[in-house]
């Protein structure tokens, strides 16, 4: 971690928007004749040259398996492998390399827990805890496991604004509460929840918290250290790696206890048709030929955000973000959903009674992608009562241009459907 | 404002998208969910049939202006059709909202308004979704219909 000196001396460099968005080649294009103005980061990142060559250049010089091949090509893979799971280990502040278990994305890393921590701790009349703007990847995963075990599903209510109701979690901790599970940052509303104080909260019980980190790495400095979590989950493509490598992080008490997730090659010690014996960790939890190019480029992606620094990410989206609240509120009839104090640069809105698909399209004709719909967070729709949003979400690459072209659009919108 | 925009959001789908006809629930009548998991959007088409005859129909639900106003046209197009026709009419509308742009579409009446979507790939499920409920709901077997 930086210390505080250097951090102030990071945050007094100007954030030289126009260099970092010529290592993203994807955003010189024109969209319908317009210059794309992609803003449906929640959905996936774009990924830097850096991320891409590093990809590139491990299909073309190193590829092989890992932890198998006696030649040079798999040492070098499973060197390189192996200093992925580093970068990941120092990117959390986690305190050893064995507690990083690479995944597909935050999906896998939460139905993992809960197929594993969850099967051997949840029982009858047991309950997770939840809350309401859950993305559905942490909530269906529980609900399988409560349906298993006869246990129920709660949620821990939002306020109006879109914050949790802390009140409300201590009143649901009880018991019978076996693991909450909650979201860093909503993908709908942009709150960026107080874990530490939820974890704080939990542990003071002895509940273990699994933390979805989906929305929150691009955005923020993370410390699983001093948030306190048990569990830490997120998916690389968020954060300008590629698709299909992510990362669970877990306390290693919990993760060397618990069974293991799925069976095959690479996750064992040794096999005869009589029983198995289970490899050391992490590898229990990577059964199969991992995601190796995705974890090399997932690296390369964590050392990229880290070159610029998190803190002045953040600091630049925070400015977005102000920009953004402020000229999308002057549209007639446009409305935010989502005014947590405390927010990452997610804009959810709705615009009178036009309907945010009929929103998207329009909007991708001026060469704006947004996110239109649901948001896989449909108990928060129910919450919200409405059918579906809008969706503008920022990465480090956006500007104030790209802001002001959105607000235009969406004046064109008002007037198609005036 | 592009000419493809122009054509999708012409003054017939933006008037049906706004003032539905025959937005209602028929009570008694059978019906059919059509439902988009990917989107959220829910419409719920309700006929009445006299023997083979749709003697009145409807739909109520949420969706986008574009689904509202096939829904909304596609009530006017099928009331008084017998079951047979009404199933041929939902094949003939799938034909021109599925056939390339610029292809000659079969006369259609009010309902080429719609033709529009064809040059929008991603909205042709919007479209679609009261016609699939539509089929279910002449259907023997009344159920949630999916896009998907």
């Amino acid at each position: 971690m930086a210390d505080d000196s250097r951090r102030v001396r990071d945050l007094e460099r100007p954030f030289d928007v126009t260099a970092i968005r010529r290592d993203f080649p994807i955003l010189e294009q024109r969209v319908h004749g317009k210059p794309l103005v992609y803003l449906d980061n929640a959905a996936t990142t774009h990924k830097p040259q850096a991320v891409l060559e590093t990809v590139r250049r491990y299909y073309v010089e190193d590829n092989a398996n890992v932890r198998r091949g006696v030649h040079a090509l798999g040492e070098r893979a499973t060197n390189a492998y192996a200093a992925a799971r580093e970068t990941v280990r120092r990117f959390l502040n986690a305190p050893d390399p064995d507690e990083v278990v690479f995944v597909r994305g935050a999906t896998e890393g939460i139905n993992l827990v809960a197929q594993t921590y969850g099967r051997a701790h949840v029982g009858a009349g047991d309950e997770i805890l939840l809350s309401e703007m859950e993305h559905h990847s942490n909530i269906v995963p529980w609900q399988i496991l409560a349906g298993e075990k006869g246990a129920r599903v709660r949620a821990i209510p939002i306020t109006d604004a879109g914050e949790m109701r802390l009140d409300e979690y201590e009143r649901l901790l009880n018991g019978r509460t076996r693991i909450v599970a909650v979201t860093h940052v909503s993908n709908v509303l942009g709150t960026v929840n107080p874990v530490a104080e939820i974890v704080r909260i939990a542990k003071s019980r002895g509940i273990p918290v699994l933390i979805d980190g989906a929305q929150a790495v691009a955005h923020m400095p993370v410390d699983v250290q001093a948030l306190g979590c048990d569990f830490y989950t997120f998916s690389g493509h968020k954060i300008f790696g590629p698709t299909g490598a992510g990362v669970l992080y877990g306390r290693r008490a919990l993760l060397e206890a618990m069974p293991v997730y799925q069976g095959g090659g690479g996750m064992i010690g040794q096999v005869t048709f009589e029983r198995t014996t289970y490899a050391q960790l992490p590898n229990k939890f990577e059964a199969g030929t991992p995601n190796i190019a995705g974890a090399i480029g997932l690296a390369a992606a964590l050392d990229y955000v880290t070159a610029i620094g998190l803190d002045r990410i953040a600091s630049y989206e925070r400015e977005l973000l102000a920009h953004g609240t402020e000229t999308m509120a002057q549209v007639p009839g446009l409305r935010l959903t989502g005014t947590a104090r405390s927010k990452a640069a997610i804009l959810s809105f709705v615009l009178g009674d036009v309907h945010p698909h009929d929103i998207g399209t329009i909007l991708d004709r001026a060469g704006v992608a947004i996110r239109a719909g649901h948001h896989c967070c449909q108990p928060l729709m129910a919450r919200l009562g409405v059918s579906a949003t809008a969706r503008a979400s920022l990465a480090l690459y956006n500007t104030r241009d790209e802001i002001d072209a959105l607000v235009g659009a969406l004046r064109d919108v008002r007037k198609v459907f005036a | 404002m592009s000419p493809e925009l122009q054509e999708l959001y012409q003054a017939v789908i933006l008037d049906h998208g706004r003032r539905p006809r025959n937005c209602r629930v028929i009570e008694g009548g059978r019906k059919a969910e059509g439902y988009n998991p990917m989107c959220g959007d829910r419409i719920t088409v309700h006929v009445c049939l006299d023997a083979d005859v749709i003697q009145d129909v409807s739909f109520d639900g949420s969706g986008c202006a574009i689904a509202k106003a096939s829904a909304s046209l596609m009530t006017v197009s099928v009331k008084g059709l017998t079951r047979a026709d009404a199933c041929a009419l939902v094949d003939r509308f799938h034909r021109m909202i599925t056939a390339p742009p610029g292809a000659p579409i079969e006369e259609l009446g009010a309902l080429a308004a719609l033709a529009g979507v064809r040059q929008f790939p991603t909205r042709v499920k919007c479209a679609t979704l009261p016609w699939h409920a539509l089929r279910a709901a002449t259907d023997a077997r009344a159920k949630v219909v999916s896009t998907e």
